[in-house]
């Protein structure tokens, strides 16, 4: 197999709240065989809310990340759903309306850069399962992961809006998504069935509306600990925060002890791949991870 | 004469009388069903030729009318335009058919949509305009114009994203969806003169478009592609332009994005809960900033990362703003 190589945009997280994503996104790549070139020039995606407050500048700013991924010839990778998003909806936008990419690229060259659309934006949940392949990750995995129960909890911004997603998710059904089902067997783990595995997690409220983020993230973890998992796993960073840090703000809204051990993506991938707990990190995380 | 195919499917259908019964419970018919079948036919079948008790709305059978909406296997759907055999194929041949909501049955798959239309009517979704009872000439609405209204003039009052929204699930003052969908269709309208005061109902906290949870629920599951999510941005971004926006930490939380990527390219995230909250409202996250910061969770200020070639970002947030606060 050709060595793949992508643009690696972090977002913020992974530089910030959740170093463990970054490091063990690196920790797995090595092991595999994957070269990543980090963005460094890249800012932040806005996340939705700039969008909220100047749909036009956060069009510029990510047009401009996609830019300095194209200037590589690169496919960018994200490991954050909302930085996948945001990314993939401006450049659909871009790509799809000539007046608006013209109106963006105006402003681009005042930096001396141009917005082709000649770079691919996936995630790297779906660059591992469509490049690198599932039989290819199975037959490198050192250290099954068999004897847990993991539940996958998807991330609303990797899935929705399939009409926009699909572009670069393989097709994934949102109603019924199984990439990180398939993940977790190919890792060698038991995944488990549970309604809320494709909702929200409720982070974009959580300042505004904590009531309603609260309980999303409590309905999350409660529906997880009810399917019997041992630990949930999740490609969002944002997500991550939520289930990870904020579970007592969750049990105390639910009327309702809920806590598991969450692991990013990656980590759950370097634990089957035989990585130790830190190289990928597991000494980050608020809830602890006490069955490695 | 293309050759009619068929499969076998088991359904699970809601049943609950408000005036009988205690609990609900689900009813089983295994059936053959053929590809040009859509749901409306199998609830049809099940009527005439197995419980003619069962209850649900159907009226224009052509996808208009909105009163055959549903959920199968918690999709919301409409029954009349959704073919089985698609159904089957992503969720397999066990089909639940089940109202669309739950919590407000009045018997089978028929709700009482009474919060719906209350929500709806709260944001005047008609044209206010003053016109002359006698007018010279035609008030006409350009093309370019017109494409302002995006697809919002699609909606058919289903309800099949407010009933799917997870927002309002929990918090039952939130105005939802397809009522801000109809905000947006009038407001966005040049002949309408009510659009500031749509814009103070969708602004204020808890009802308005800011306790949106950006899931996305509403673009996926509506079924005549009015793409609400995007409907609320515009909402967002209307009330920032007509100057309307409060001062409060919703308002704040957008706004400081600007501001950390002027300062870091990178968000700030202390910083933005901080800003967000202010000096009193941060307090509140203490605790959960000390279970952080112990896990190394917590860039100091000092420490903060920035993107390479920060004074590019600077310049275009200076050049390409559109807005102020």
């Amino acid at each position: 197999m050709e060595k793949l190589k992508y643009a690696l945009y972090t977002g913020c997280t992974a530089r910030e709240s959740t170093p463990e994503l970054l490091k063990s996104t690196l920790a797995i790549a090595d092991k595999l065989g994957i070269e990543l070139i980090l963005l460094d020039e890249a800012s932040c995606c806005g996340a939705s809310h700039l969008q909220d407050y100047d749909d036009f500048l956060s069009l510029v700013l990510n047009a401009r990340n996609i830019c300095y991924a194209e200037k590589l010839g690169l496919t960018m990778v994200t490991i954050c759903n909302t930085c996948q998003l945001n990314t993939a909806m401006t450049k659909h936008r871009l790509d799809t309306n000539p007046e608006l990419k013209a109106k963006v690229n105006v402003k681009l060259a005042e930096v001396g850069l141009e917005y082709k659309g000649s770079s691919e934006v996936t995630h790297f949940l779906y660059a591992l399962i469509q490049d690198f392949g599932l039989k290819n990750l199975a037959a490198k995995v050192e250290v099954p992961l068999s004897q847990f129960n993991i539940a996958p909890f998807y991330g609303c911004h990797n899935i929705r809006p399939s009409e926009l997603q699909n572009l670069s998710n393989g097709g994934e059904n949102p109603y019924t998504p199984t990439s990180l089902d398939d993940l977790i067997i190919a890792c060698g783990g038991v995944n488990v069935h549970y309604e809320e595995k494709n909702k929200c997690c409720g982070f974009h409220a959580e300042l505004q509306s904590p009531r309603t983020a609260a309980i999303l993230t409590g309905n999350a973890i409660a529906g997880a600990m009810d399917a019997n998992a041992d630990w949930m796993v999740t490609p969002c960073p944002l997500c991550h925060l939520k289930l990870d840090v904020q579970n007592h703000g969750a049990s105390k809204a639910l009327g309702r002890d809920v806590k598991l051990p969450v692991l990013h993506m990656p980590q759950m991938v370097g634990l089957a791949l035989g990585c130790t707990p830190a190289e990928l990190g597991l000494n980050h995380h608020v809830t602890k991870v006490d069955f490695v | 004469m293309e050759s009619i195919k068929s499969q076998q499917v088991t359904f699970k259908v809601f049943r609950f009388n408000e005036e009988t019964d205690y609990l609900p419970y689900y009813n089983t018919y295994v059936l053959d069903v053929t590809h040009e079948e859509v749901v409306l036919d199998i609830l049809n079948r099940i009527k005439w030729d197995h419980d003619g008790s069962l209850s649900y709305r159907r009226s224009c059978r052509h996808g208009i009318c909105g009163v055959c909406s549903i959920k199968v296997n918690g999709k919301g759907i409409l029954a009349c335009k959704s073919r089985l055999f698609d159904l089957v194929e992503v969720f397999g041949n066990e089909i639940i058919i089940e109202p669309l909501s739950t919590k407000r049955v009045v018997k089978d798959l028929i709700i009482d949509k009474k919060d719906f239309w209350d929500k709806h009517a709260s944001v005047k979704p008609y044209l206010v305009s003053e016109i002359e009872e006698h007018p010279a000439s035609e008030h006409l609405v350009s093309p370019h114009d017109a494409e302002k209204l995006l697809e919002a003039d699609y909606c058919i009052q289903c309800g099949a994203c407010h009933y799917s929204c997870p927002a309002l699930a929990i918090n039952e003052e939130f105005i939802g969806p397809a009522a801000f969908a109809a905000a947006y269709r009038f407001s966005a309208d040049v002949r309408d003169e009510a659009s500031l005061q749509r814009l103070h109902t969708v602004n204020e906290e808890a009802q308005g478009v800011w306790d949106c949870v950006k899931c996305m629920e509403c673009a996926e599951v509506c079924p005549k592609d009015v793409n609400p999510i995007e409907k609320i941005t515009k909402l967002h971004n209307m009330v920032f332009e007509a100057g309307i926006a409060k001062n409060n930490v919703a308002t704040r939380h957008a706004v400081g994005f600007a501001h950390s990527i002027q300062k870091h390219g990178l968000l700030d995230e202390g910083e933005l809960v901080r800003y967000s909250e202010g000096n009193i409202g941060v307090m509140k996250h203490i605790p959960e900033a000390i279970a952080m910061f112990a896990k190394g969770k917590i860039v100091m200020p000092w420490n903060m990362p920035k993107s390479k070639n920060l004074d590019e970002v600077k310049k275009l947030i200076k050049s390409s703003s559109t807005v102020k606060f």
